[in-house]
């Protein structure tokens, strides 16, 4: 990766929370161009409220969050589209979209004052849908998709919006595991093959250990941020749940029930 | 998504039907006119009775104009409104919209004379109805749009506009209880609905506002695409949600406020024509939903309007009770038929 140094998303100090009520401080992380990272951390310790001020839907506590060397704040609305797309655990708003539709719509900060879709951004929707295997699907409606499709047509859709960052709350949720790893997976390709970093949260530590290039660990102290296998080094995944209950197999890189 | 372009056939049928409902619309009437007569007569021959002559001129082909403006500004409305507020029951009438307009009428035709006494009835002209009764639906729009905020469920936004319906009923019973026998039946009239009866001046006054209510909902159509994904989702394509949410209340608060005003509450067509739209027009994009819930509306309560107007009689129903005895049974239909109302 030639732009390995090119910082594309940063945090520094960040604290979040919703006015007086503070979820999380002292968040530090630097990601570079196709980069995978996995957000993990036990429920409630602020992956999602994490990833909504990375994504402006609400204000930062303190610190500061640098999207492509400025600060997120300084992005007009418009300019903001065409940097930073997200995948959100709520359905869209009207299930009666065809695939193909709810795709085109992630061509908005592109398209003029009525939303007409130029050559080009055809292009990208036929290009979201051929990665994401959406070709047959293209004019079903959403409410007739099963949870692993609707996940791929709405990342799709991210893609189609061709921003540098992609950012996902919690998109394996709701799916078996041969679909987790299909979206994981997806993911992965997109990150590495196109150069986008894409920031998700998950519970599934195992498989984000396996596919991630990065991973942020909120536990709600020091907030580690690296590579899984320095984070399996330094012992950080042990103290993610209580040990009575749960323990980390570093050799296996997953967790197992404390008989 | 795809422009208006795949759907020219049926945009064409629908302007068919639209003149025909409209040549109907204008044939039909206590006085029977011979059609041929009708077409001659709209064409600029004289005709063989003068006082037909009139009738078209002068009634006819003024009420059927209403229609259309009515009949189109409250199907964009719900439109908008099921759009804005994610939600496929909501409409001028279920959020309580239509009631605000109501309260306003009834405290301008009922109240004023209570409280200021009735010196004050000789200024109450046609254009401050319309104005109380513009006032009143903004009000409520402006609460529910509060409330909306707040709440994020839409079956409790629903009840919430049922139990705004209530209030004002209360209200309005209330202020009917102390009317006086003339005010009263000026109140309800108004709420019966009417399309005729309307000065040109009104007329006027009524396409200046559709037109508006039409002009913002054009400039809106992109956001109201961004929409249909979810408030947040439109926010990360750049949509300003203040701006454009704002934009699309001043549309639909004009166009349902304004028509209430002049052509009293007129039930269902806004809740119901979005969804028969969608029946013919299988998209979401607003691009082709603004024009052809438009036409669609327009089409339907021209035909309502011939039915209020019982062809040969001299009976005149109220098209608020039409238009609820066709719009009700077509929810209903649409609710068994689908299992799930989607928008």
């Amino acid at each position: 990766m030639e732009n390995k140094n090119k910082t594309i998303l940063s945090t520094k100090g960040l604290t979040i929370g919703y006015g007086p009520k503070m979820v999380a401080k002292d968040i530090h992380f630097v990601l570079e161009p196709g980069v995978l990272c996995g957000i993990v951390g036990v429920n409630g310790i602020g992956k999602s409220t994490l990833l909504r001020t990375l994504g402006r839907f609400q204000p930062k506590l303190s610190g500061s969050i640098q999207l492509e060397g400025k600060n997120v704040e300084d992005h007009s609305p418009s300019d903001l589209s065409k940097k930073l797309s997200v995948v959100l655990t709520e359905p869209p708003a009207s299930k009666n979209l065809t695939v193909g539709e709810l795709i085109a719509l992630g061509r908005q900060p592109y398209t003029n004052w009525l939303g007409n879709l130029s050559p080009e951004d055809q292009k990208q929707v036929q290009d979201s849908l051929d990665a994401f295997l959406l070709n047959e699907l293209k004019h079903r409606k959403c409410h007739e998709l099963s949870d692993g499709q609707l996940q791929r047509v709405l990342i799709a859709r991210a893609m189609a919006q061709d921003t540098p960052v992609i950012i996902l709350d919690e998109p394996t949720t709701h799916l078996d595991l041969y679909h987790k790893v299909q979206i994981l997976k997806m993911l992965q390709q997109l990150a590495h093959d196109q150069q986008k970093t894409i920031l998700f949260s998950t519970h599934e530590i195992d498989l984000a250990i396996q596919l991630c290039d990065k991973i942020l660990i909120l536990d709600g102290d020091t907030n580690p941020f690296g590579d899984p296998c320095e984070l399996i080094e330094q012992k950080h995944f042990e103290r993610l749940f209580p040990m009575e209950m749960v323990q980390f197999d570093a050799k296996t890189g997953s967790f197992k029930i404390t008989k | 998504m795809q422009g208006p372009a795949p759907y020219r056939l049926s945009f064409v049928l629908l302007g068919i039907a639209l003149v025909l409902a409209w040549l109907l619309n204008i044939s039909s009437g206590s006085v029977n006119i011979p059609f041929s007569e009708v077409v001659s007569i709209l064409s600029g021959t004289a005709a063989q009775v003068d006082t037909w002559n009139y009738i078209i001129w002068d009634f006819r082909v003024p009420k059927a104009f209403t229609s259309i403006l009515v009949g189109g500004g409250l199907s964009l409305s719900g439109l908008l409104m099921q759009t804005l507020f994610r939600n496929p029951l909501a409409g001028p009438f279920v959020l309580g919209i239509s009631s605000g307009a109501s309260l306003g009428a009834a405290l301008l035709l009922m109240g004023t004379s209570l409280f200021v006494g009735m010196g004050s009835m000789s200024f109450l002209g046609d254009v401050s109805l319309a104005l109380a009764a513009s006032i009143g639906s903004f009000l409520v729009l402006a609460v529910v749009m509060v409330v909306a905020q707040r709440v994020k469920d839409t079956m409790a936004l629903l009840i919430i506009g049922l139990m705004f319906g209530s209030i004002t009923s209360a209200i309005v019973s209330v202020l009917a209880y102390f009317s006086s026998a003339e005010n009263l039946q000026r109140f309800i009239f108004w709420s019966f609905g009417s399309v005729g009866n309307l000065s040109p001046q009104q007329i006027l006054l009524l396409t200046g506002i559709v037109l508006m209510g039409i002009l913002l909902s054009i400039i809106s159509l992109k956001p109201l695409n961004a929409f249909l994904l979810g408030e947040r989702y439109a926010q990360s394509l750049g949509v300003s949600l203040k701006r454009s949410r704002f934009i699309i209340i001043i549309a639909t608060g004009l166009l349902a406020g304004g028509i209430t005003a002049f052509a009293g509450p007129i039930a269902f067509v806004g809740l119901a024509v979005p969804h028969l739209t969608r029946q013919l027009f299988d998209t979401m994009e607003h691009k082709v939903l603004v024009p052809a819930v438009f036409l669609y509306g327009s089409i339907l309560m021209l035909l309502c309007d011939m039915i209020a107007q019982w062809p040969n009689s001299a009976n005149v129903l109220p098209i608020n009770a039409i238009t609820s005895l066709v719009g009700a049974p077509v929810v209903i239909w649409l609710l068994v038929r689908k299992r799930k109302m989607l928008f």
